[in-house]
């Protein structure tokens, strides 16, 4: 086993995992925290995408202790209590969602992008949004929620 | 219409959930002492299965039970009496890759797989088949004896009087289409939580699109009664039909495996078992014959169209009717003949799937309208006004030579909104050629089935029950599976009460609680868990004006409710909250339950499988679509730049919701047109990740506009009819037609890939030019 310390949604973490285990599981299985979902496990898909020190990874692509030391956050780490971050207001409101499966992961990579480029052009949602799959909406109310995400963080 | 809530724009019931992370899927739940379970599959593709020795794996530390096919005392399962062929793991044969042998269960998940390596399977191997032309022919290997010519489906429709309408034929053309093999593409992989408790019940947290499917298969398998399964229904991470509606190995095994062991068992399939082994759209090839006359009317149409089933029937009489069925609509023609086989490959198996069945033939018979019309010399757009059935006037109904009967049909008027927008009127005027790209405007004019129904159970049912604070909740046992239904019910729970949304609260289906319903399969839910959720609002409505109209010594009728306000219709101002009406009605004398039920009756015009006669479900939606789109004539890679759909979808009830569903389908049509495809060689499945099996990324889609054609259809709540699957069955024929207007080249095979747009570029001559 290997010891780890990492912080997730800003709580800091002292962990025993196993070596070859993946942040994903950790996050899923260790911690509890379910909203980072698990579609394909070999980083095409995206629904695991966090924010690990500011940049957007695919969770199950990053060994646990790869992690360590790091600032993870989660979907379950953007609210303020009762109050949804812009992100997830936006997304909530224009109905950039459907089954949900994809959401968090799109939520974080917005989130990623927004940090970076907080008035995205089309082509950079297009390309800001490129490793995360979604099969229901077909995009059209994602871009439009990023869109308005960016708006909401603006004002 | 003034409605207080239908058509409004209104956040998913589900939204907030959705964006915080805390929807839970049922890869989500746990229990304590909870044990995992994987299936072992079979390393080939067509075998008798000698013996299966798991005395090795029974004795790896943390393994706690194996299951095998004789655990399940010979049960097999399938859509009719008649093709039951499916067992849930495979017995005495394997009749495509992976299919499952055995389950383990074990302490954790990777016991469990290091368990499933110790089985020992002794296979005698037999010649596969692959093609299900080649499968046809005599000789081919057998795959079930119960079909010894492989057919599993077959069906002989003839309709007016083929032979001599194209004998009196100006112009007929014969052509062979075909469509890819596909998948449904969901994120999340099949996964369940199952518990067999000391009771002898079974209770499953399970990702099920139609939860009642599976809670039959479970009764049936286990030999209970219905009342003692329960499928809890967690978020559901998207359906589209196929696996989602059915039940897999793993279900199976989890359930037998908690049965043996009295612990509750999990299993979640990576999402390459997902991709090699589950449920996914029938690829058919379709020999069309087509006539008209010389002004372009059709007049007859001869469709011989060969599926490719995989290793079992599944719902395959259901798919292979749509096939035909749709062959007379959008379009008048007064003459057909359909012969349509279905037969079975040692590829996975293939069952239904967004656009079912109707995909196919549409996409071949809109095509080949058009090369009709090219030959002819009349323009693509005017072609289809000719044909295309007009709107019925209210309260006439048009019937088909095959009695589809349809009461609207905006077919017309979305071709002519087509027609009308710029990206038609004006495409001569749009740059035509910019570098090594050139630019091409499709169209297309289809139609789907909404309010599906199957032979057996069609009806949805609603309970509502109020709370004496007046708000309510509302019980269904129609899934959401992504697709919105629990907001559209909500909604119209809302109109129908009078309440505000937020005040109507609905859960996840629950088979211990929610009234028995069908499935999430056909475009039905809205319909007719709606018209349900109608007629369940409307019993709790008159229990509240009656007593609100006891209070007043008034009338029931001259009692109003609106945004959870009560008033007399004659006197405003003698008004109440619904919340003091709720405590009224529920505490008066000794006190009363306020409760209303509903069950929906729409859709039950006699069907046929036999003959192809009759309806499908109730209702049809049209889509007209207009698609542009630039071709790199020296790589073949097309861009699609701009869809436009015109689609009648009775009336939009939740237009967040349709415009989505619309979007959605169009882009997984886009995905079937020009991306997708499985690679299987000899039954290998080639490309079995999201990396090699290309799904549209956002990278790909194109600017979306959708026009809504109202009809307000009778045979709907509010007049609506089905979103979604008409806008996956337009795609493919109008992007197919950009391409043709692009390249000057007809392609008739799903997906035109750049390679088959290279190839045909080369032999045309102008590739690169």
């Amino acid at each position: 086993m290997k010891e780890i310390r990492i912080t997730v949604n800003g709580k800091p973490y002292e962990l025993s995992v196993r070596p070859w285990a993946t942040l994903l599981e950790v996050i899923r299985e260790d911690l509890g925290l379910t909203g980072t979902k698990e579609g394909c496990g070999v980083g095409e898909c995206g629904a695991c995408t966090v924010i690990m020190n500011g940049k957007s990874v695919n969770a199950c692509l990053v060994l646990a202790p790869e992690a360590d030391g790091k600032e993870i956050t989660t979907i379950e780490g953007l609210a303020q209590g009762e109050k949804l971050d812009p992100i997830q207001q936006a997304f909530y409101e224009i109905g950039g969602l459907q089954c949900g499966f994809c959401t968090p992961g799109m939520i974080m990579s917005t989130k990623a992008l927004l940090a970076e480029t907080p008035e995205p052009t089309d082509h950079e949602i297009r390309k800001g949004l490129e490793g995360n799959f979604c099969r229901c909406t077909g995009y059209t109310k994602i871009f439009e929620s990023v869109r308005e995400a960016s708006r909401k963080s603006r004002r | 219409m003034d409605y207080a809530v239908i058509g409004t724009r209104v956040p998913r019931v589900d939204a907030r959930e959705k964006v915080t992370g805390t929807a839970k899927y049922a890869a989500d739940y746990s229990l304590p002492g909870m044990l995992w379970c994987k299936v072992l599959r079979s390393p080939v593709v067509h075998a008798k299965i000698l013996n299966i020795d798991t005395s090795k794996a029974e004795r790896l530390p943390g393994v706690k039970a194996v299951i095998t096919a004789k655990d399940f005392g010979g049960w097999t399962w399938g859509f009719m009496a008649t093709t039951r062929d499916e067992p849930p793991l495979a017995m005495g044969k394997v009749r495509y890759l992976h299919e499952g042998i055995a389950g383990v269960a074990a302490i954790d998940e990777e016991v469990a797989e290091a368990a499933t390596e110790l089985i020992k399977v002794d296979y005698e191997e037999l010649p596969g088949v692959f093609d299900p032309e080649e499968a046809m022919k005599p000789g081919a290997p057998v795959i079930h004896d119960y079909r010894p010519n492989n057919v599993s489906v077959e069906y002989h429709w003839n309709y007016g009087d083929v032979e001599k309408a194209f004998a009196e034929s100006y112009i007929v053309r014969e052509d062979r289409f075909s469509t890819g093999r596909v998948t449904k593409g969901y994120l999340e992989p099949p996964a369940s939580l199952a518990y067999y408790d000391p009771s002898g019940s079974i209770t499953v947290w399970a990702a099920k699109q139609s939860p009642y499917f599976h809670y039959r298969h479970l009764a049936a398998c286990f030999r209970l009664p219905l009342s003692k399964v329960r499928v809890v229904q967690p978020y559901i991470g998207g359906g589209f039909g196929g696996t989602k509606n059915d039940s897999v190995a793993g279900d199976f095994c989890a359930v037998m495996a908690s049965k043996k062991t009295g612990k509750p068992v999990k299993f979640i399939y990576s999402q390459e078992e997902e991709l090699m082994t589950s449920k996914r759209r029938h690829a058919m090839i379709t020999y069309s014959k087509m006539g008209a006359t010389k002004d372009g009317l059709l007049t007859a149409v001869q469709a011989k169209v060969i599926a490719e089933g995989g290793g079992y029937t599944a719902i395959g009489p259901l798919s292979m009717y749509l096939a035909g069925a749709s062959i007379a609509i959008p379009y008048k023609l007064a003459n057909f003949k359909y012969d349509g086989y279905r037969v079975f490959t040692n590829n996975p198996v293939c069952a239904a799937m967004r656009g079912h069945g109707i995909t196919h033939t549409r996409f071949a018979h809109d095509l080949q309208m058009e090369m009709i019309a090219e030959e002819l010399g009349i323009d693509f757009m005017e072609m289809r006004l000719r044909n295309a059935i007009d709107n019925p006037k209210p309260g006439t109904v048009y019937r088909t030579v095959n009695d589809v009967t349809l009461n609207t049909c905006g077919m017309k008027e979305a071709l002519t909104a087509i027609k009308e927008d710029p990206i038609w009127a004006e495409r001569e005027h749009a740059p035509k050629r910019v570098g090594s790209t050139s630019f091409g405007v499709g169209i297309s004019g289809t139609a789907y089935v909404g309010g599906a129904r199957q032979l057996g159970h069609q009806s949805c049912a609603a309970v509502i029950r109020l709370c004496e604070d007046g708000t309510a909740n509302l019980l269904t046992g129609a899934t959401d599976c992504g697709q919105g239904s629990d907001t559209v019910l909500c909604m119209i729970a809302a109109e129908e009460l009078g309440m505000k949304l937020d005040d109507v609260v609905i859960k996840r289906v629950d088979t211990a609680y929610t009234p028995c319903d069908p499935g999430s399969y056909g475009s039905r839910v809205t319909l007719l868990a709606g018209q349900a959720t109608q007629i369940a609002a409307a019993e709790v409505r008159k229990q509240l004006a009656e007593a609100a109209a006891k209070t007043w010594n008034a009338k029931p009728e001259e009692i109003q409710i609106r945004n959870s306000v009560v008033s007399l219709k004659s006197n405003p101002d003698k008004s109440m909250t619904l919340e003091n009406l709720a405590k009224i009605a529920s505490y008066s004398g000794s006190g009363a339950v306020i409760m209303g039920k509903g069950y929906s009756s729409y859709g039950l015009e006699p069907l046929d499988f036999k003959t192809g006669a009759g309806n499908g479900g109730t209702s049809y939606s049209f889509t007209a679509q207009a698609t542009r789109l630039g071709v790199d004539l020296e790589t073949g890679h097309t861009t699609v730049t701009d869809f436009l759909l015109a689609h009648d979808c009775g009336r939009p009830l939740n237009p967040i919701g349709a415009e989505g569903q619309n979007e959605g389908g169009a882009v997984q049509g886009l995905g079937q047109a020009i991306y997708e495809e499985f690679i299987i060689d000899q039954g290998h499945t080639r490309n079995s990740t999201f990396l090699d099996y290309k799904m549209p990324r956002s990278t790909d889609i194109p600017d979306i506009r959708i026009i809504d054609i109202i009809t307000d259809d009778p045979n709907g709540p509010y007049g609506a009819k089905e979103a979604s699957e008409g806008s996956h069955v337009s795609a493919p024929p109008s992007v197919m037609s950009a391409i043709h207007d692009a390249t000057g080249i007809w392609f008739k095979e799903q997906p035109v890939t750049p390679e088959k747009i290279v190839k045909a570029l080369k032999e045309a001559g102008k590739w690169g030019k």
